[in-house]
C-alpha cells in the first residue's frame, strides 16, 4: 500500500489551508422592511414573501 | 420501465418513506401549514394534491385510495368534509411552499407547506377554458331565439341578437344615406 515517506510540512499544510474560503451569504432586501432576507424566501425580520405575511412575528 | 419518482428519496427504505409521507400528508391536513424541511415539502406537495383531487371526486373507490394514506378517522372526514369542498373551483396548486431559511442546530433549509385559501371566482385564464366560453357564445348566437335552448344562453343570445339588429340598421340607415347623397 503506498504511504507517504515524509512528515507534511507546517508550511505545506497551511499553503493548502490558506485555500478553504467562505464566501459571504447571498442576500436580497426585503421589498417590505428592507433588510436582507434570503432570495426566494420569506423575511425572518418582517415574515412576509411576495407580499404576504407567513411567518408571524 | 416506470418513470421514477420526482424528488430525492427519504428515510432508508420505501416503507419508512411511505409512512413518512404519509404522515406529513396527515399533518397538513390536520393542521393547514406545517413547517418541515424544503425536501420533504417538495416530495409531500404531489401527494397532498393528489389527495385533495381524490377527496374532490369523493366516490367509494376515491374514498378507500385516500382512506390508504389518512388512517386517522378525523383528519380523514376534515379533508372530504371541509377541504375538499373549499376547492370546488380550483383547477389544481391546492398547497404552498414557503421557504424560511436554515434551521438552527444542523442549518437544514426549511420550507412552510400550507393549503391554500378558497378561490373567490372561478379565474378562466387558461387558453381552452377561454376558447370553450366563445365557442359557447357563438352557439348560443348561432341558436338565435329558438326555445330549446337554455333560459339564461336565450337571453344572451337574444342580447346578441339585438345588438346585431342595431348595427345592421344603422349600416343600412348609411348606406341609405349615401344613396341618397349620390342622387
Amino acid at each position: 500500500m503506498a504511504v507517504p515517506k515524509r512528515k507534511m510540512s507546517r508550511s505545506n499544510t497551511r499553503s493548502r489551508r490558506a485555500q478553504w474560503k467562505v464566501s459571504a451569504v447571498a442576500t436580497v432586501a426585503c421589498p417590505q422592511c428592507k433588510s436582507p432576507k434570503l432570495p426566494h424566501g420569506a423575511c425572518t425580520v418582517c415574515g412576509t414573501y411576495n407580499g404576504r405575511q407567513v411567518i408571524a412575528v | 420501465m416506470p418513470t421514477p419518482t420526482k424528488g430525492p428519496r427519504l428515510g432508508g427504505s420505501p416503507a419508512h418513506e411511505r409512512l413518512m409521507l404519509a404522515n406529513l400528508a396527515t399533518s397538513l391536513f390536520k393542521h393547514g401549514r406545517i413547517t418541515t424541511t424544503e425536501t420533504k415539502a417538495k416530495r409531500l406537495r404531489p401527494l397532498a394534491e393528489r389527495l385533495v383531487t381524490f377527496a374532490k371526486r369523493d366516490d367509494l373507490a376515491a374514498r378507500r385510495r385516500v382512506r390508504r394514506v389518512i388512517r386517522e378517522k378525523d383528519t380523514f372526514v376534515e379533508l372530504f368534509e371541509t377541504i375538499a369542498p373549499r376547492y370546488t373551483n380550483r383547477p389544481g396548486g391546492y398547497t404552498r411552499i414557503v421557504k424560511v431559511g436554515p434551521r438552527k442546530g444542523d442549518a437544514a433549509p426549511m420550507a412552510i407547506i400550507e393549503l391554500v385559501e378558497e378561490l373567490e371566482v372561478a379565474a378562466v385564464n387558461t387558453k381552452t377554458e377561454k376558447r370553450k366560453a366563445a365557442k359557447a357564445d357563438v352557439v348560443a348566437a348561432l341558436a338565435g331565439d329558438t326555445d330549446d335552448a337554455p333560459a339564461a344562453k336565450a337571453a344572451v343570445a337574444a342580447d346578441e341578437a339585438e345588438v346585431t339588429d342595431a348595427e345592421t340598421a344603422a349600416e343600412v340607415e348609411a348606406i341609405e344615406a349615401e344613396a341618397d347623397e349620390k342622387k
